[in-house]
């Protein structure tokens, strides 16, 4: 038993290791290794999903794009033939894929529609008002094309831009997503059945799973924020945003499945820190507003200081939701990321056998501590996302008795 | 180098942000009707059950140790019914012996009376028997006395004794 186990650790160690050579250390041959760009295209969305990373298994998935002069197209991502680093080898319609990304080429000479060959992808720094632009360029026929900005909604805010073409494709995350939510679908499904067949024994099997979470939510989530009375009906939401984003969480930390990085994307937090916004906003009532807007029982001058801030902590309470869940989703696989990029930055990326030991026998101890943390970290903040969303609907919906102060 | 300005999961995409809720919002309402309802009747189901059961438990509980303290009550009754009863007893006991012994005297007075009266009568009627056999006697002395005719008051003498002696061997 014991030999099994060590057998599997040290498998397991191999394919952790062997899970950036791909990515780090076939890019040293042509420069040196960049852990940062390495990190952040592997949290990044894709439009291709990779799993088993040693290996390298490249998933095509659908495509759905919209530019406003060209219309929608849906096609696979298997058109643009992905090889390493998740870069097509083709164009299709114009588009192509970098770094799992969908681009979209616009330069006159291009082919904009059917397939072409493209020899590589080039990255530059450009100064635009001063700032530092990130700039690719694809390779076609021996030509520099340039690729317009990815489609993102900031324009431009965070680095993204203003996009010529709309993404709206099935992507690794969008998969996650899918599968997490039929999992979680099938499992607490699974476990209603055996409520409703055997509603006078005691839980076994999925119940003992389900059961524990279920009520942590309801008795020390639900209740003591939102109160004994009126619990029931936000308790569906918090259950919700609890176990996807659990489930989601967990999901990212399994090793060779991708390590989708779903909870770590803004755009997805924000999702859920919006449906929050909005929950807690129709279900605010007179007092929750008259606490925003005039403050009772303070001095009149004080009362729009206090409604301006009150309006801004408003906004601020969701945007605060989103941005801890991203940030400490997306720190934590870049610190697994970075203790792993150890191999190569002491290994010369893979160029060097015995630094490379080296640097795996540090990565190790470090990976796994940090994925212990990891594991941890899942569990707090799918709780702190639901236990400060119980506390926001609890501050919204709760009626305050102002008739003592009324007398003095 | 990627300027990290460029934090590609930083950056909101159209795409995501339509799928993100769409799956959400299927993921809230499928689980809300098919897991989250069921699962939380059913979790207040049990707890009511459970409550019931703690309840119920108490009555029980509570009902038996008020029949326990009935019974106790119905045998400390009947101990003093016993005590009573024997008290009676006694007492009955008593008051039999003492009519017994009363009858008894009574009974033994009476039969005393009729014996002397008995006595009284046979002494009566043996008083008029002698006197009766007294005056036969009497009258055949004299008859004899007379027929023998008196020769000698020595001889008269001796033949009233004689006949005395002979009177009182009757």
């Amino acid at each position: 038993m014991m030999k099994k186990n060590n057998f599997l650790i040290a498998f397991f160690l191999f394919f952790i290791s062997q899970q950036y050579v791909l990515a780090g250390g076939g890019e040293g041959h042509e420069k040196a290794y960049d852990p940062a760009a390495t990190a952040i295209h592997h949290i990044s969305d894709g439009n291709v999903y990779t799993i088993l990373d040693g290996i390298g298994v490249t998933l095509p998935l659908p495509v759905i794009v919209y530019a406003p002069d060209q219309g929608w197209d849906f096609f696979s991502s298997g058109k643009f033939h992905p090889g390493h680093h998740e870069d097509g080898h083709e164009s299709y319609n114009g588009y192509v894929l970098h770094h799992g990304s969908i681009y979209r080429v616009m330069d006159a000479g291009f082919p904009a529609t059917g397939s072409a060959h493209i020899e590589g992808f080039e990255h530059s720094l450009e100064d635009k008002n001063g700032k530092k632009v990130d700039v690719y360029h694809a390779l076609y026929e021996g030509q520099k094309y340039r690729l317009d900005a990815r489609s993102t909604l900031d324009g431009g805010v965070l680095g993204g831009g203003i996009t010529s073409f709309y993404d709206f494709s099935i992507t690794k995350n969008v998969v996650s997503m899918i599968l997490v939510s039929l999992f979680l679908l099938w499992l607490f499904t699974t476990a209603a059945k055996s409520y409703k067949k055997n509603p006078d024994k005691a839980p076994k099997g999925i119940q003992g799973v389900v059961e524990p979470m279920f009520m942590f939510i309801r008795d020390e989530v639900a209740i003591p924020f939102i109160g004994k009375d009126k619990y029931r009906k936000f308790l569906p939401l918090l259950m919700s945003i609890f176990f996807f984003i659990l489930g989601l969480n967990l999901f990212g930390q399994i090793p060779f499945l991708g390590s989708t990085n779903v909870t770590g994307n803004l755009t997805v937090t924000m999702i859920i820190a919006v449906i929050v916004f909005i929950i807690v906003s129709i279900n605010g009532k007179k007092d929750y507003w008259q606490h925003i807007f005039w403050m009772p029982n303070v001095p009149v001058f004080i009362k729009p200081l206090l409604a301006a801030v009150e309006i801004m902590g408003m906004f601020i309470k969701p945007l605060t939701l989103m941005l801890r869940l991203a940030g400490n989703i997306s720190a934590g696989h870049i610190a697994i990321l970075s203790f792993i990029g150890l191999i190569f930055i002491f290994g010369n990326a893979g160029a060097n056998l015995s630094g490379s030991v080296i640097g795996t026998f540090m990565a190790i101890p470090l990976t796994l501590f940090m994925m212990a943390i990891e594991l941890i970290v899942a569990f707090v903040q799918a709780f702190v996302f639901t236990i400060l969303t119980a506390s926001y609907i609890g501050a919204a919906i709760e009626e305050h008795h102002h008739a003592e102060e009324h007398h003095h | 180098m990627i300027s990290l300005l460029a934090f590609t999961p930083f950056q909101p995409t159209p795409g995501l942000a339509f799928w993100a809720l769409v799956i959400f919002l299927l993921f809230w309402t499928i689980m809300y009707k098919m897991a989250f309802k069921p699962i939380s009747e059913a979790l207040a189901k049990r707890e009511d059950d459970i409550q019931n059961a703690l309840d119920q438990a108490r009555i029980a509980k509570e009902e038996m140790s008020n029949l326990k303290s009935e019974n106790e009550k119905l045998l400390a009754e009947a101990r003093e019914e016993r005590a009573k009863i024997l008290v009676e007893a006694k007492e009955a006991k008593v008051a039999i012996i003492a009519e017994a012994k009363h009858k008894a005297k009574e009974e033994a007075s009476k039969i005393m009376q009729n014996a002397m009266h008995e006595i009284d009568n046979h002494k009566k009627a043996a008083m008029v028997e002698v006197k009766n056999e007294i005056g036969i006697l009497a009258t055949q002395i004299a008859e004899k006395v007379l027929r023998k005719e008196l020769k000698g008051q020595s001889e008269h003498n001796q033949y009233v004794n004689d006949l005395i002696k002979e009177m009182n061997l009757n």
